[in-house]
């Protein structure tokens, strides 16, 4: 029991930890603005796209997305950060990460947006272009409100896995929360800066998780 | 118990729902063989006082003695009970991942423990009394409303039950298919059946009931013959209700 | 266009590291069945345990569910590889691996399957009760069924994304298919085997994802 609390629940190096697990936290969160707003545009544009009829583009996309879906987000990473280098192109690490998270998240924000537009009756659509309102306009205005409105547990779900994800950055020698608890684990052979990170991660987390929880439990009447 | 008592016997119940009381005082006796109607307003408590009887709402005073047995004893086994009291609800309530004949023997094979070619029989014979019998292995989403009723009804009677009671079997049914349902009614009611009905039906309650109770505010106010019901009621509230329902 | 597909996909190196990938997808599929087996089982056990309404009991789950879905699973996978030896328990990466993977799979299950138990309508438990049947055969026989068909198709999804992240074993040596293509990689100085690894998830996920959808098809019910 002493070890355990040795080991993981030292108070002192979770102390001398601190700063640079911040310092980390800081990265996730820059991160974190930069991944999930373009994830969430790129969904709206892949969920518009798979709706489109045109059948070529619907197909073309559903193909990508499928890809992009089947593929592990660290597999994407790992691939866009190690090999477009052997193509001549080096990469900083943001930029990796966040074209490899952009792909990922279009898909599966795409995904849930699809779900939630088709979730909208079509008399709203008639209803809108009734009144004088474009195709533009009806979609802005009438459909993606309530059509987000129906599928917000999904995406704030989604929302907190994105933000999970960024723990994959460290792989990728970024200086995110996790690479730099990592780091100072290595430096003081202890785990307890790794459950410093997890701590504010839970922190960060855990009223998101109860909140989708929540709307889980009353919305699926 | 003597032949004469009653099967069922309310007495001094009281409930609460939150700081609503929906039952003040309760009594009511049902003799065997006997087709009790209960009648009301919405909010009256008939439903949460049939309920009461199965024990589906737990009372907060008072005590009802079934067969012999005092259903709000700690000491009842509570599961038995259920066996003897059968239950018809409006929504019908049939298990939707099983059979017509699956939903029949369902109590028979895993409480009373009866081998499944038995229980089958016991099953088909209920089905056929119900007129279903050719509908046995159908689901519940390939029968009507009026089907799916009886084959609830069946489920209950299945067990052999002292009486049934019937929570408004078919206010959630077309009007084309009530008769069905009703028609199931009336011939429990021939073979001996005691029934305490919460309904609408008031054409039914004014041909075969015995007696008809009238509750309102968690109350009974008035019982008596259907006759006197119908057209020589007692109470005031008694005949501006009958005067409503009454076409 | 010469370099490209000799840098990405060069024939010779595809036949010599297709081996090492291959047996990366076969650690891959092995982690994968059993997270799903133990996950799913410890989400359901945990489940059935909040139908007998024990608050004390209730509130641990319920921390215990969101501690999970809260956390990056890299953080448990380092936290538990890097921590355990220094008090003594030596567990492989792949026990670490399998460990949190289905610790989590088992916290989202959990939920999925709470939800579906109380989707049933009351009127089933009421009906199944008014027949004597006691609390726990009414779950069997009549509540579990339903609320496991209910579950099926947010399992399937959920499933499926949480054994994804058995790529993080290569992050601690585990030899899975990303593990190995990157070492390869680096041993021959070749981008081809990365490609290989990517193909490699494809060809393995594509039909699990068509057998996740024939599951939903052919088991799922919706909520009407």
């Amino acid at each position: 029991m002493e070890a355990i609390v040795q080991q993981f629940f030292n108070v002192e190096i979770m102390a001398k930890a601190l700063p640079l697990v911040l310092t980390g936290l800081w990265t996730t969160l820059l991160i974190c603005i930069v991944v999930v707003p373009i994830g969430l545009v790129g969904g709206v544009l892949v969920a518009t796209a798979s709706l489109s009829p045109r059948a070529t583009l619907r197909r073309m996309v559903k193909l990508l997305a499928d890809i992009f879906r089947a593929l592990p987000p660290l597999v994407l990473l790992i691939m866009v950060y190690s090999g477009l280098p052997f193509a001549g192109i080096r990469l900083p690490p943001l930029a990796a990460v966040s074209i490899a998270f952009f792909l990922n998240n279009s898909a599966y924000y795409g995904e849930i947006f699809r779900a939630g537009i088709e979730s909208v009756p079509p008399g709203q659509w008639e209803a809108a272009h009734s009144t004088g309102l474009s195709a533009t306009q009806t979609f802005l205005w009438v459909v993606l409100p309530q059509g987000v409105r129906n599928v917000l547990p999904d995406l704030v779900s989604n929302t907190i896995e994105v933000v999970k994800l960024t723990s994959l950055a460290s792989v990728v020698s970024m200086p995110e929360m996790l690479y730099s608890a990592d780091m100072a684990r290595s430096l003081t052979f202890n785990a307890s800066p790794i459950v410093l990170a997890a701590a504010i991660y839970l922190a960060l987390l855990w009223p998101a998780v109860r909140f989708v929880s929540r709307l889980e439990h009353t919305v699926s009447r | 118990m003597r032949p004469s008592d009653p099967i069922i016997d309310i007495r001094g119940v009281y409930k609460r729902f939150g700081t609503v009381e929906v039952l003040k005082g309760v009594d009511l006796a049902v003799a065997p063989r006997e087709l009790v109607f209960l009648i009301g307003p919405s909010g009256a408590g008939k439903s949460t006082l049939l309920r009461c009887c199965n024990r589906l709402e737990e009372p907060d005073d008072g005590s009802i003695w079934f067969d012999g047995v005092e259903l709000l004893s700690d000491k009842t086994d509570i599961n038995a009970m259920r066996r003897r009291i059968g239950m018809v609800f409006q929504s019908f309530n049939l298990y939707p991942h099983m059979t017509a004949l699956g939903n029949v023997t369902l109590a028979l094979r895993r409480v009373l423990r009866k081998p499944r070619d038995e229980a089958e029989a016991m099953g088909l014979a209920a089905l056929r009394r119900v007129g279903l019998a050719e509908k046995s292995k159908s689901y519940p989403s390939e029968l009507s409303g009026g089907q799916q009723q009886r084959v609830a009804i069946a489920r209950a009677l299945v067990l052999e039950p002292k009486m049934v009671l019937f929570d408004e079997p078919t206010s959630a049914l077309d009007p084309e298919l009530v008769g069905s349902v009703l028609a199931v009614m009336r011939d429990l009611r021939e073979s001996g059946m005691t029934m305490l009905v919460v309904s609408h039906e008031m054409r039914f309650a004014r041909e075969a009931a015995d007696r008809i109770v009238f509750m309102d505010h968690g109350t009974i106010l008035e019982q008596g013959p259907p006759e006197q019901i119908f057209t020589a009621a007692t109470h005031e509230r008694t005949r501006a209700f009958m005067a409503e329902v009454v076409r | 266009m010469e370099h490209f597909l000799d840098t990405f996909f060069k024939p010779a190196i595809m036949a010599s590291t297709w081996p090492a990938i291959a047996k990366g997808m076969l650690v891959t599929i092995e982690i994968a069945i059993l997270v799903v087996i133990t996950g799913l089982a410890l989400g359901l056990f945990l489940a059935l345990l909040r139908t007998l309404r024990y608050r004390l009991l209730d509130l641990l789950i319920i921390l215990f569910v969101d501690f999970f879905r809260a956390l990056p699973p890299l953080v448990a996978v380092l936290l538990i590889y890097f921590g355990l030896p220094n008090i003594g328990i030596n567990l492989p990466s792949f026990a670490v691996l399998w460990l949190v993977l289905s610790l989590v799979l088992a916290a989202f299950a959990e939920e999925i399957f709470w939800a579906g138990i109380l989707s049933v309508r009351r009127g089933q438990w009421e009906a199944a009760r008014s027949t004597g049947l006691g609390a726990g055969q009414t779950l069997a026989f009549v509540v579990l069924p339903q609320a496991i068909r209910l579950a099926v198709p947010p399992l399937t999804n959920r499933t499926i994304a949480i054994i994804k992240n058995t790529a993080l074993g290569s992050v601690i040596g585990v030899p899975e298919i990303i593990n190995n293509a990157t070492t390869a990689v680096s041993f021959l100085g070749n981008a081809t085997p990365l490609v290989m690894g990517a193909l490699a998830y494809l060809i393995l996920f594509a039909p699990i994802i068509a057998f996740g959808a024939w599951i939903e098809r052919r088991f799922a019910w919706r909520r009407s």
